[in-house]
């Protein structure tokens, strides 16, 4: 029947009737399309804010700022510049993030377990927290713990006294901070000569294992060198850490290093908050786990928690971290909610204040996505990266 | 690299983008819209906040509405368009509001390189601190390692770091994005001391949990000459409402209120005249109507009456026309004459 029809396609089709002609016809008009939309939107923005006489370009990012920033990471007074306030407000966001997404890993893999504990109790708690925390509004829940819960603290003058050395109140927490004179460069060598052999010996442990079988607990013994190393070195060479241990002056703790409220509140909604996440990405992980595959690693013998950590996890870990992944980029965008109690990321510091203060707007927006979006995107390929190194190889 | 970054963020900013192109002609725009609209605060007392009705009232609400009247004949066709600090400049320059009366203070930058034009200034203010009275502090040369509570994105900010600088004191800042915000963080003893214009201070304290427990500083560290702004480069639309503050002013000095405006259409007082359009051609040459500042006074009042009713002595602010006075009082309100 067919061959009464001829070819299907002819050897020659005209250039519009040919699909491959017309595919590539179409990508060039669509991309020409989008350039031209972007060109547009540039140029028309260039010639809008010079018509309004708004001055433009990057040159505000050398201007002294004049401002104060309650917390910064890097050394920062308002002599410097807008440039340094962009990478104060930065440093700020990125070390609430990384905290958050710790911690929230941390909770997130604990509840997830515990949500699958055949304790009726466990499960029940860690339902009852998931449930709760999931369905609250993360901008509530940072207001609950920040003016109900750290806003609830004694005041600075009745600040609860630990020691006389560590101070809480509505202020934050204060610690002494420590100060290194002559001789303690060797206590950080001795963590980096504990951190190296540590390596050195759980690498030579697995080798020994996969000839030999014999297992050696290289955990217990690092941990011994990284706690047990510096702290001879800090014998050896007379105690050279001191204490700037914090003093009550006229209004406040001076010395010492404190941790401000807006921080802890901030840190402590988000990784709540997206802990309930991550324990229902790990609990499906773990359920999409065949049971035969446990029953088949105790059969051989090998104890719970092993089977959990050498069976199961790895297993689950392919289906739990391409959600983590998005979780962990969540986390770090919801971190912009700062502004709302005062912590002085990114967005309150640079997108605030900066931009009020220079009018900058669109150098500043532009900037500030295009640091969200990096994040973002360094986040997603770390993560690919593990996510092959622990996808199923198939051999 | 630049390039492609300064595309991405205004592609997805889209901010000044897709404004249009034409921007003069604010004056017949508010015209043909029948409606000013204003860029006000979202919510500070004496200045502009809602009251118990819905009713926006406040000195820099009035000053709206005194435009309105001049343009449109009604002081109340006005779209009141509530701005947070951070927001304010660019609503007005990419065009959502006509102008901007949200007690901001008149600086060089903002005046030059923010394409703005300041019309002139409806409240004279200075920086203060407001402080617990049990810390038992009197002068702000005393406050050497406090924690200052302060709203984002004001001069506010510059002129206290300023001030510590010079004094060679430390002081730690917590930044929150609204007034209220910040008052809210003294109130609960997150810091010693709130800075702000001491005129907000005054509106600020009345709203604490125990007003009596408060009090401001005497120092004023700053100059704070609050104004309307407009857009740079329409200077019609400029002239029309430096004007109309201008005149009411004016109004003051020549005892014109909006009790005897019309019996002041029949005086023989030169200076009168021209306010109330019975000589000259003061509306025609703004490109309003002559008697425009008739309808202001009847409608807002003269200066005077706009400061009594919203932050004088018998209002819950109790502020005293201080520095605010007319000229001829010892203050500083020195209106060009109407001629």
């Amino acid at each position: 029947m067919s061959s009464d029809r001829g070819p299907l396609r002819p050897d020659n089709p005209k250039p519009w009737n040919d699909p491959r002609v017309r595919s590539v016809v179409f990508q060039i008009l669509a991309v020409s399309a989008v350039a031209w939309v972007g060109y547009s939107l540039f140029q028309n923005t260039i010639n809008n804010l010079a018509s309004r006489g708004i001055s433009t370009g990057f040159g505000f990012l050398d201007a002294t700022a004049g401002f104060g920033i309650i917390m910064s990471l890097i050394e920062y007074d308002e002599t410097m510049t807008y440039g340094r306030t962009f990478l104060v407000g930065l440093s700020n966001t990125l070390l609430v993030s990384g905290l958050g997404i710790l911690f929230a890993t941390i909770v997130g893999f604990i509840v997830g377990i515990a949500r699958l504990s055949t304790n009726w109790l466990v499960a029940k708690v860690a339902l009852a927290y998931i449930e709760i925390f999931r369905n609250v509004p993360l901008l509530l829940q940072i207001f609950f713990w920040y003016f109900a819960v750290l806003g609830s603290l004694p005041g600075v003058r009745n600040a609860v006294n630990v020691g006389d050395v560590a101070f809480l109140s509505n202020r934050g927490i204060v610690i002494p901070k420590p100060v290194f004179e002559a001789g303690a460069g060797w206590i950080g060598i001795a963590v980096l000569l504990a951190l190296a052999a540590s390596i050195a010996l759980v690498t030579w442990a697995r080798r020994r294992q996969a000839a030999t079988g014999q297992i050696f607990p290289a955990f217990p013994v690092s941990l011994a060198m990284i706690a047990g190393l510096p702290t001879l070195a800090y014998f050896v060479m007379g105690q050279p850490v001191g204490w700037d241990v914090p003093t009550f002056g006229t209004f406040s703790f001076s010395g010492g290093v404190t941790a401000i409220p807006e921080l802890g509140a901030l840190l402590m909604a988000l990784t709540i908050y997206t802990a309930t996440f991550i324990a229902e990405i790990v609990r499906s992980g773990i359920v999409s786990v065949s049971s035969g595959q446990t029953e088949a690693a105790l059969a051989l013998g090998l104890p719970p928690r092993r089977v959990l950590r050498l069976v199961v996890i790895p297993q689950a870990l392919r289906v739990i971290i391409p959600p983590l992944t998005s979780q962990y980029l969540n986390l770090t965008k919801n971190s912009s909610l700062a502004v709302a109690i005062g912590y002085p990321d990114l967005v309150n510091v640079f997108m605030g204040t900066s931009l009020n203060q220079t009018g900058q707007a669109v150098e500043i927006v532009a900037m500030t996505m295009s640091v969200y979006l990096a994040i973002s995107l360094s986040i997603s390929l770390l993560m690919n990266f593990y996510n092959r190194a622990v996808a199923l190889k198939e051999r | 690299m630049k390039k492609t970054i300064i595309t991405m963020g205004l592609a997805a900013s889209g901010l000044l983008a897709f404004a249009g192109t034409t921007q003069a002609a604010t004056l017949q725009d508010v015209k043909d819209d029948g409606e000013l609209r204003c860029g006000v605060s979202n919510g500070l007392p004496g200045f502009s906040q809602p009251d118990n009705d819905g009713n926006w009232a406040g000195i820099d609400v009035d000053t709206c509405r005194a435009v309105a009247a001049a343009v449109l004949g009604d002081a109340d066709a006005v779209e009141f368009i509530p701005l947070t600090a951070a927001e304010r400049f660019t609503a007005l320059q990419s065009g959502e509001i006509d102008v901007l009366t949200r007690n901001t203070t008149w600086t060089t930058t903002r005046d030059t390189s923010l394409g703005l034009n300041f019309t002139g200034t409806n409240y004279y203010d200075g920086q203060g601190f407001l402080i617990k009275k049990d810390l038992g502090v009197d002068s702000a040369y005393s406050l050497d390692g406090a924690a200052i509570c302060i709203q984002a994105g004001t001069t506010t900010e510059l002129n206290l770091a300023d001030f510590f600088r010079a004094n060679d004191m430390e002081y730690e800042a917590v930044v929150f994005d609204t007034s209220e915000a910040s008052a809210q963080g003294f109130d609960n003893n997150r810091c010693d001391v709130l800075t702000s214009d001491t005129s907000q201070l005054a509106a600020l304290k009345t709203q604490l949990s125990d007003p009596d427990s408060a009090e401001i500083l005497p120092e004023v560290i700053s100059k704070e000459p609050l104004g309307p702004v407009v857009r740079q480069g329409d200077d019609e639309w400029f002239n029309v409402v430096k004007w109309v503050l201008f005149g009411q002013i004016n109004a003051e000095e020549y005892g014109v209120t909006s009790e005897n405006v019309d019996d002041m259409m029949d005086s023989d007082n030169p200076s009168v005249q021209r306010i109330v359009g019975t000589s000259g051609n003061m509306g025609e040459i703004l490109g309003l109507d002559d008697d425009f500042m008739v309808d202001v006074i009847s409608q807002v009042g003269n200066y005077g009456e706009m400061f009594e009713r919203n932050v004088g002595p018998d209002t819950p602010l109790g502020l005293q026309r201080g520095t605010n006075a007319l000229w001829t009082e010892g203050g500083v309100l020195y209106a060009p004459p109407f001629r």
